[in-house]
């Protein structure tokens, strides 16, 4: 991020404010469209539920982020976690967020849609199996204990930023922080229990296709908002995350070819993920060129990730390491090989004569998978001692969507007999009991 | 010859295949059918509307075969839809008058052997 720690005499610029506005809309969106991706790539019993989980990280990482996620990220320039000032809102107004020329609240109403999509991102781990109760539990305690703890870290003035890791729009908080909690998510939690015995298959590529599209869409205002305005850095961002993901969504393409002779339509939609989270990190700092180089390499180990997983006992299931965690850390990594002053203003990786830079990206590589792992390992483990995380096979078997809910994702609507309110409880007794 | 036809719950429809693989059965046809075979109905509510879903999802098997094979068939839908609880499905064993395999005219016996087994 390329906030100035110094306050500067700051006013708010119109143009800056109304991209802004924008862009939280956009990133709020992401949320939403992550849902669809990883709805369709479930069963058909468990879209719902999985759509939900991501829906309801907008409720509760929403809300935890404004009582108190918000100030621990970005009041002050502790090393590890930040103030209380801004607890429930406290001092965020009209005036301009320092370093910005955007309102205060403008600034927090963006960052908090990150914490959101960051939680909704895990939860592609632990889909078609985890029980919804304390999934909401762990969206809430892990949005302050890790995500805040983690944007304070990348771009909220903690140690990482200040000792000069460069982190655009989230390689850190946002996409290594959630990958890593993914992996360990899968771990505790399990596998669910068909895995390794029959395939589980996506119900719905469409919507897959789909959600990954819109995501791209809203990444331009993810990636394109992370510079606070309409500057320099917003633009090269904006036209990275045009290049970027276009470049491995080829890459992709072709590596499908190659291995199979077919490309695949939800391999497409990955890639488009794959390149939007390579980018993140990266979208300010890198020229265009570069974009498009780190497209095509990214591309290479996050397929063969997503190759290799399903062949182990981790029922990582919609592949949240691979995706997030992987692109995110080479994202992370290829800033410190070429970033160029003349592009971003601010430093030079190793190719422009700078090899300092790649030490402090390797120093947030190494730290955040860590902190983002351990953390979440011990947080469901608590977590999993006070609640079940899971129901019992049976419901598994039968699908969330009806255990959880009370709903389908497609009812037939036959044999559906309205209950009236009058009903209640002395509701006609069903035809045969068994 | 007879037809075997299994109405079975979805999610154990894997473990059926499974089963009548092992069994040496080859040659099925499965749809996808709604029925209600006794268990508690499920209750749904969308906004402000609540119903009983009185139909769950089944799938069923059908399957013709000959008279020695009658029997390990029965057994393989039986062992692999069984959870023990209600709404687990019925199998039904129905005379067959004829059977002809489109392909060669076979009928019979011959019909419902499959290619390749002596």
């Amino acid at each position: 991020m390329t906030v100035p720690l110094i306050a500067q005499a700051s006013s708010i610029d119109t143009g800056d404010t109304a991209w802004m506005l924008a862009a939280t809309a956009l990133v709020l969106m992401m949320t939403v469209a992550l849902g669809l991706f990883y709805a369709g790539l479930v069963r058909s019993k468990n879209a719902l539920n999985t759509f939900m989980m991501s829906v309801s990280a907008i409720a509760i990482a929403g809300v935890m982020w404004a009582l108190i996620g918000y100030s621990l990220a970005f009041d002050g320039t502790g090393d590890l976690i930040g103030g209380l000032n801004y607890a429930g809102l406290h001092d965020v107004g009209f005036t301009p967020r320092d370093g910005t020329t955007i309102p205060h609240l403008v600034f927090f109403a963006f960052q908090a849609t990150f914490c959101i999509i960051t939680v909704a991102l895990i939860s592609g781990a632990v889909v078609e199996r985890m029980r919804f109760g304390p999934w909401m539990v762990f969206a809430a305690l892990w949005s302050v204990l890790v995500y805040s703890v983690l944007a304070h870290w990348g771009f909220g003035g903690g140690w990482l930023m200040e000792g000069g890791t460069l982190d655009f729009a989230g390689g850190i908080a946002v996409e290594m922080a959630s990958g890593f909690a993914a992996f360990a998510a899968a771990i505790v939690v399990g596998a669910r229990k068909d895995y390794g015995r029959i395939g589980l298959l996506p119900h719905n590529s469409v919507l897959v296709l789909l959600g990954g599209g819109l995501l791209w869409f809203g990444w331009f205002g993810f990636n394109g908002g992370s510079g606070f305005g309409t500057g320099d850095p917003s633009v090269l961002a904006f036209a990275n995350t045009l290049l970027c993901p276009a470049a491995t969504l080829f890459t992709w393409m072709m590596l499908d070819l190659i291995r199979d002779k077919k490309v695949t339509a939800v391999g497409a939609a990955t890639a488009i993920i794959a390149g939007c989270v390579l980018i993140t990190p990266a979208g300010g700092f890198i020229s265009p060129a570069w974009s498009l180089v780190l497209g095509v390499l990214g591309a290479i180990p996050v397929y063969f990730v997503i190759v290799y997983r399903p062949r182990t006992r981790v029922d990582e299931t919609l592949d949240v390491l691979a995706a997030h965690g992987t692109a995110g850390f080479l994202g992370i990594l290829f800033i410190g090989f070429v970033a160029q002053q003349s592009w971003n203003g601010i430093s030079d990786g190793w190719f422009y004569g700078n090899i300092s830079q790649l030490g402090d990206q390797a120093l947030a590589a190494i730290a955040t998978p860590v902190y983002a792992f351990v953390m979440t390992f011990v947080l469901l483990k608590v977590i999993g001692a006070v609640m079940p995380l899971r129901g019992p096979e049976a419901d598994e078997s039968v699908g969330m969507d009806s255990i959880y809910h009370g709903e389908e994702a497609y009812p037939s609507g036959e044999g559906a007999i309205l209950v009236t309110p009058e009903d209640g409880e002395e509701a006609p007794v069903p035809v045969a009991q068994p | 010859m007879k037809l075997v036809i299994g109405i079975v719950r979805p999610e154990r429809a894997n473990d059926v295949l499974e089963a009548l693989y092992r069994a040496q059965v080859r040659g099925i046809s499965m749809t996808k059918v709604q029925g209600h075979g006794g268990e508690l109905d499920r209750v749904e509510t969308y906004r402000g509307s609540t119903v009983k879903v009185e139909v769950t999802d089944k799938v069923r098997f059908e399957i013709g075969v000959s008279d020695d094979f009658v029997q390990p068939t029965v057994e393989a839908i039986r062992d692999g839809a069984r959870t023990g609880e209600v709404g687990d499905g019925k199998i039904f064993v129905v005379p067959v008058e004829q059977v002809v395999r489109i392909r060669t005219g076979e009928t019979d016996e011959a019909a419902v052997t499959p290619v390749g087994s002596s």
